[in-house]
């Protein structure tokens, strides 16, 4: 594991393993969602990884009836929304994330605020296979 | 202390055109810049020859997706006949022609050239809405794309965060919605051209032939409650928060100040440009404000030496309402969590006392993403130049106007300042 490049693909890659990793500088402390190879604060390339325990709270939401194609393949449109938001994870930083387990038809009843924990959702077979991060009330 | 950014020299607009907006299946890109081009030229009260262009800058964001074409600078140099004269295309998602205005500017600024031509030009309507929405996603961060963000749904993300920081709430953004279309019947260029209470009288006026029930809406907010007539396309956004599918282009001919006079009497001065990036939602210092608004308001008033307060009037990139409010609060016209309020109080209006969006908006004058940039300025020239018939803002030495272009989800933002002598 602390080998790999801090990069968009060995997040994924973690993410496929159940592990939501970030990125820490050794220099300042400074931690990263998804990761940085360089960091923003003192420009230190000197990183390391770190697991995120995978709680947070809702920052902002938003569920979607006019989706991308491959949310459309998913079954999702005008009468099957999907809800999506950034969380808030407990570490500080933040992250882009389905959110499940949430009435998207009753948007009304999703609060900001509310405590969320992390689940990853694989989806495809073989070269199509990704996994999504998501999140869904505790 | 940060010091003062100026332009080599100073720069000014002696020309501008602006096509119709709208969705045309009959034109394509090259016939909306000649419309756009032809007005531009009519506009030099003193006329100019286009053999004087010496380079073009261009913004254009959707066209290689949309029309599987790419390469427009050459292609607009070729059809106005200045080739082998420098061409040199922008991309900035929604602000790519504000970034061709801005190269324009410091191509003058720099002493290299004396006069440019800076327009931007879009073809969206001849995809599906899915396609267009796709498309247009691509300029989302990544990692928002992937978990299935869309544009209107990065919006609504921020108004939830919005609403839950201020307590405002969908019923402030129909005021935005309102207001816009309040504007846009007095706009002849505008896609749309009625307000919600016209749509309104419509729909009865249809139903009634029909025969079908009546809708008993009691005024325009009971309108866009009602969601069959607005329904939602990503929470809290609702097809009337939303911007349509557009085509259209616009430009402007920019010259050093020092020839301006040989062009016109009446030159639009150019006072301020800003220019910022910013990093998406999950890294975002906070989900009410763009910092890359932030930093273009710094640069442009930093380079004017002026404050907001001196804006008289200004267009901002109201792709959503949502963005409005983030808009008009980042560039300091209003504090921030009062935006709304001020919507609502009627000071954002054509006769209040900082008009927003006289075109009418993105929302109703149409958003051809890569003309955008430069038709917003148009709308300030216009305004500046007291030609905007109808909807000439009632100002009193109306002299100083702003406009404001995003693109992304914040990633790229400008803030031009042009001032009437």
């Amino acid at each position: 594991m602390e080998n790999k490049p801090f990069s968009d693909i060995s997040y994924e890659q973690y993410l496929s393993e159940e592990k939501l990793m970030g990125s820490k500088c050794k220099q300042c402390g400074s931690v990263f969602t998804p990761p940085r190879p360089i960091c923003i604060t003192c420009h230190s390339s000197d990183m390391e990884w770190t697991q995120m325990k995978g709680n947070g709270k809702l920052a902002g939401f938003t569920c979607i009836t006019v989706g991308p194609s491959f949310m459309a393949q998913e079954g999702f449109d005008r009468n099957n929304p999907y809800c999506v938001g950034v969380v808030q994870l407990d570490e500080g930083t933040r992250v882009d994330a389905r959110i499940e387990g949430v009435d998207a038809k009753k948007p009304e009843t999703i609060r900001v605020g509310m405590p969320l924990t992390v689940k990853f959702l694989h989806r495809g077979e073989g070269e199509g296979k990704r996994t999504f991060l998501a999140f869904s009330p505790v | 202390m940060k010091k003062r950014k100026k332009l080599g020299r100073n720069v000014a607009i002696v020309g501008a055109g602006m096509s119709n907006f709208g969705m045309f299946k009959e034109k394509n890109s090259k016939d909306l810049f000649v419309e756009a081009f032809q007005e531009m030229l009519s506009s030099v009260d003193k006329g100019f020859d286009p053999k004087d262009i010496e380079a073009l800058y261009l913004g254009n964001f959707t066209n290689d997706f949309f029309m599987h074409q790419s390469h427009w600078g050459p292609i607009i140099t070729d059809l106005l006949g200045i080739t082998p004269k420098p061409a040199t295309r922008t991309e900035g998602a929604c602000a790519s022609s504000a970034l061709a205005f801005r190269e324009g500017v410091f191509a003058i600024a720099s002493g290299f050239y004396d006069a440019v031509l800076v327009g931007g030009v879009e073809e969206m309507s001849k995809r599906s809405t899915t396609e267009v929405a796709e498309g247009l996603a691509l300029a989302t961060v990544p990692y928002e794309g992937k978990v299935g963000f869309t544009f209107p749904g990065v919006f609504g993300v921020l108004a939830t965060a919005y609403f839950a920081k201020y307590g405002a709430s969908h019923e402030h953004l129909m005021n935005v919605t309102i207001k816009s279309h309040n504007n846009a019947p007095l706009n002849p260029k505008g896609q749309f051209k009625a307000t919600i209470r016209d749509i309104m009288n419509a729909k009865i006026a249809s139903a009634q032939k029909k025969g079908d029930p009546l809708p008993q809406w009691q005024d325009e907010k009971d309108f866009l409650r009602d969601k069959r007539a607005n329904p939602v396309v990503a929470w809290p956004m609702h097809l009337y928060d939303c911007c349509p599918i557009s085509d259209g282009a616009a430009c402007m001919l920019l010259v050093a100040e020092e020839i301006a006079k040989n062009f016109t009497d009446d030159p639009i001065h150019i006072i301020g440009i800003g220019q910022g990036s910013g990093k998406g939602l999950h890294a975002a210092e906070e989900l009410t404000s763009f910092e890359a608004t932030r930093n273009a308001a710094e640069e442009a008033y930093g380079m004017a030496g002026i404050g907001p307060g001196d804006v008289q009037i200004a267009e901002v990139h109201d792709c959503f309402s949502m963005a409005e409010i983030m808009h008009i609060e980042d560039l300091g016209f209003f504090k921030p969590g009062y935006g709304y309020k001020a919507v609502e109080e009627g000071l954002t209006r054509l006769d209040g006392s900082k008009p927003i969006n006289t075109s009418g908006g993105l929302k109703c004058k149409g958003h051809p993403v890569g003309a955008t940039g430069i038709a917003q300025i148009y709308e300030i020239w216009t305004q500046l130049k007291q030609r905007a018939g109808k909807r000439q803002a009632p100002i009193d030495n109306l002299r100083i106007g702003a406009a404001h272009n995003l693109g992304g989800t914040g990633g790229t933002c400008t803030l031009t300042i042009l001032e009437r002598r």
